[in-house]
């Protein structure tokens, strides 16, 4: 019995419930007691308790089962020694999950005479439409067979616990139903933790990207040291020593750390004004009718996909810099197609719509009786502005401006594109740098093994990344909550 | 009359001996305003007079306040608003095209319902106005216009040792007074006051009174109030709004003793509004 066909009888159960419960809460005589929940109350309650235990069960039990049946395979798995024709115990334990899954598809006649060869077997599933990997050993065909069964009993004695836990929920639920019964308050409560489950999610996540990241970085940082990571001045990994041992290459994190602030700055150079300014029209000086043409037109920029601001910036904006400035000195040019410049420009046109829409926001915020009394001492539109209204709006403008920042430094298609991929050290803007996300891009796109230095840096500089852009997230949040309780 | 107070009635009394009307110093002749398709004012003819105290009263969205707020244009910033009809100040018409409406408000001040000091100091609220129309000269002269606009707003000596703090860390009666003081220090010849009371307490309210009072020596005062006594108290000339028409215009003391129009009688002893 399929673990989504034990659901929907579960979720059966509980409908069953439902109906039963509010039909039972309707029609029960109150007499003189004053009935304190609703009849709908006391069926979604029943639900609940029927249902909720149940489903638990299910998700704990299924991990729990394919866990046990996991370990005890590998146990029985012959020791791997150099000989072996399968590469490591990992691979090899996956094609006996593979054959067991397969073994799925076959009937019982052809379950009772099962071809002991894997050659055979591999031909009889492949004719039900499931590939095998063709190194497969005869070893393997018991010990799937083992795991088959026992996942199959494993599934059966689920599905009975969680049908007795559904029905005896429903019992539980519908024997709790009496006039006073406060299936209000439980259902609300159910949904409470229903809500704090989803934000806990969102925490968890981040928590757990973290520690995927922290535990490759471990690794990386026992291969080189972090103050050659963090302080080395030459990025050099290396690609072709991969593997090789001792010659590792170097991994100086201030290049790409350089290139990734200098890009960000032209970027803000360029989104901070423009945005800005764009903000401060559609506040203040625009009629409600060109703002609500020129905002959405605005946000539209946001949802453009940053791979194609790198297509813009690469077959567009870099020749046209290059072609440019060679007009200018009438020789080459001295923007190259891929610089600082054209990836920090592109960029900044991607962040124009991030700026100007949460700038706008917060001048709309500040309260109309200032703009009034300005305008009321008989100070013109500008002078307001800049007087009264951006004073007031600057907390939360830093913020905004700040979050802003946090993007770009973690953006990576435009500068995978537009910034070359060359390490170095430059002040010139009009050259070619690199940042921390295209060399996370380029470490992991490689066919080279995970275990290897050049890989694990990835980790390390997308660790960097995350503290970096974190603390400016919470530092922009820190400033609009503060901005925020001005007004409130 | 059983509504006045006892003081207000001596006030009242009192302020019969000046009860000669002024020379006009603005005047609204068939002023109509439409906000989109809505009309809010039906050519009102009003004579503000100088150096007196002028309340409008009526039930809430008569037009007083429309009134009001199209005395200095701030009806301009409020889309899909129009005027028509005529307001003169010293007799120049001041919707012609010609008139600068940034000059016309530094002639005409504001005070609203609800104090908005700037989020800045003290002494930068006061000075907002003299700076943006260059009206002193040197730091000294600042100051000193600073200083005077408090003395005149009955707040300096409250706030003289802490002008650098923040003018929202004020009271609610001490910053409706430092907005008065901020209008008073552009030198405005009118002073448009929009329910400065209404979000003030009994004793603030007294004071700000008192303020409007004395401010009747130097400038021409036009305040919308929803208080009865209060109109009775501090003003000279009232008029009464109703459905975006004048009712009846006249001296205060008059309309609060002897009203002519039935509806003036009715709503300010309180029968309807």
């Amino acid at each position: 019995m399929s673990v989504l066909l034990v659901l929907l009888i579960v979720l059966g159960i509980g409908f069953v419930g439902f109906f039963i419960g509010r039909r039972r809460a309707g029609a029960q005589d109150a007499g003189k007691v004053k009935v304190h929940s609703r009849a709908h109350y006391h069926g979604w309650w029943v639900f609940l308790v029927s249902v909720l235990p149940a489903v638990l069960f299910i998700a704990i039990w299924s991990a729990a089962s394919s866990i046990y049946l996991e370990r005890s395979a590998e146990a029985s798995l012959p020791a791997q020694t150099a000989e072996s024709v399968v590469a490591s115990r990992s691979l090899a334990l996956g094609m006996v999950q593979g054959i067991a899954d397969g073994l799925d598809r076959l009937d019982p006649a052809e379950m009772q005479n099962l071809p002991q060869s894997y050659g055979e077997l591999r031909s009889l599933l492949g004719s039900k439409g499931v590939a095998l990997a063709s190194e497969g050993q005869d070893y393997m065909i018991p010990i799937a067979q083992r795991w088959h069964s026992g996942a199959a009993v494993a599934r059966t004695i689920g599905a009975g616990i969680a049908f007795a836990l559904a029905i005896a929920g429903l019992i539980f639920g519908l024997s709790g139903i009496h006039p006073r019964a406060r299936a209000r308050n439980n259902v609300e409560r159910v949904v409470l933790w229903g809500l704090l489950a989803a934000s806990t999610i969102a925490i968890l996540t981040t928590v757990g990207i973290v520690f995927s990241m922290l535990f490759q970085t471990i690794n990386f940082f026992s291969v080189v040291s972090p103050w050659n990571f963090f302080f080395g001045t030459v990025w050099d990994p290396r690609f072709a020593d991969a593997g090789a041992g001792a010659t590792a290459g170097q991994f100086g994190l201030i290049p790409l750390l350089a290139g990734t602030l200098y890009i960000a700055l032209v970027a803000m150079l360029f989104a901070v004004p423009v945005g800005l300014f764009a903000a401060i029209y559609m506040a203040e000086y625009a009629s409600p009718k060109v703002r609500s043409i020129v905002k959405p037109l605005l946000e539209i920029l946001a949802g453009i996909p940053t791979i194609v601001y790198g297509f813009f910036a690469l077959v567009t904006v870099g020749p046209f810099l290059r072609d440019l400035s060679a007009a200018i000195s009438g020789g080459p040019g001295f923007i190259m197609a891929q610089s600082v410049l054209t990836a920090g420009l592109v960029m900044g046109i991607m962040l124009i719509p991030f700026v100007s829409s949460l700038s706008d926001d917060i001048i709309t915020a500040v309260p109309g009786t200032m703009r009034d009394g300005s305008l009321g001492l008989g100070a013109t539109r500008s002078e307001t502005v800049k007087r009264v209204i951006l004073p007031a709006a600057l907390p939360g403008i830093v913020g905004a401006l700040l979050l802003t920042a946090s993007r770009a430094i973690g953006e990576t298609m435009i500068v995978v594109l537009a910034a070359g991929v060359a390490a170095r050290l430059t002040v010139n803007p009009f050259e070619a740098m690199t940042t921390i996300t295209v060399k996370i891009v380029n470490q992991l796109t490689g066919d080279l093994e995970f275990n290897s230095p050049q890989t694990l840096v990835a980790f390390a500089l997308g660790i960097t990344l995350f503290f970096l852009t974190l603390a400016m997230n919470i530092f922009a949040l820190y400033i609009v909550r503060k901005y925020r309780e001005q007004y409130e | 009359m059983n509504l006045m107070t006892e003081r207000s009635l001596e006030k009242a009394v009192g302020d019969k001996m000046n009860a000669v009307v002024n020379a006009t110093k603005m005047k609204g002749n068939k002023v109509s305003v439409f906000y989109g398709s809505k009309q809010a004012l039906f050519d009102v003819d009003l004579d503000i007079p100088e150096k007196m105290v002028m309340a409008l009263i009526g039930p809430s969205g008569c037009g007083k306040s429309t009134f009001l707020r199209s005395l200095n244009r701030m009806n301009d910033t409020i889309e899909g608003c129009r005027v028509t009809g005529q307001i003169t100040l010293d007799g120049e018409d001041i919707y012609d095209p010609k008139i600068d409406v940034v000059e016309l408000r530094a002639r005409v001040g504001m005070v609203f319902q609800k104090p908005n000091p700037f989020p800045k100091s003290i002494y930068e609220n006061v000075a907002y106005g003299p700076r943006i129309h260059g009206l002193a000269k040197s730091r000294h002269e600042l100051d000193e216009i600073v200083e005077s606009s408090l003395r005149r707003a009955s707040l300096f000596e409250e706030v003289k040792d802490r002008l650098q703090e923040s003018g929202t860390g004020l009271s609610g009666g001490q910053q409706q007074r430092l907005c008065i003081a901020r209008a008073i220090a552009v030198s405005p010849e009118v002073i448009l006051m929009d329910e400065p009371c209404s979000a003030l307490d009994p004793i603030a309210t007294a004071k700000v009174e008192e303020l409007i009072d004395e401010l009747r020596q130097n400038y021409t005062i036009v305040i919308v109030t929803h208080s009865m006594q209060q109109a009775a108290r501090v003003s000279q000339r009232t008029a009464m709004f109703h459905l975006g028409n004048i009712v009846e215009v006249g001296d205060t003391e008059m309309m609060f003793t002897t009203p002519k129009e039935k509806r003036t009688q009715d709503y300010i002893t309180g029968r309807f509004g």
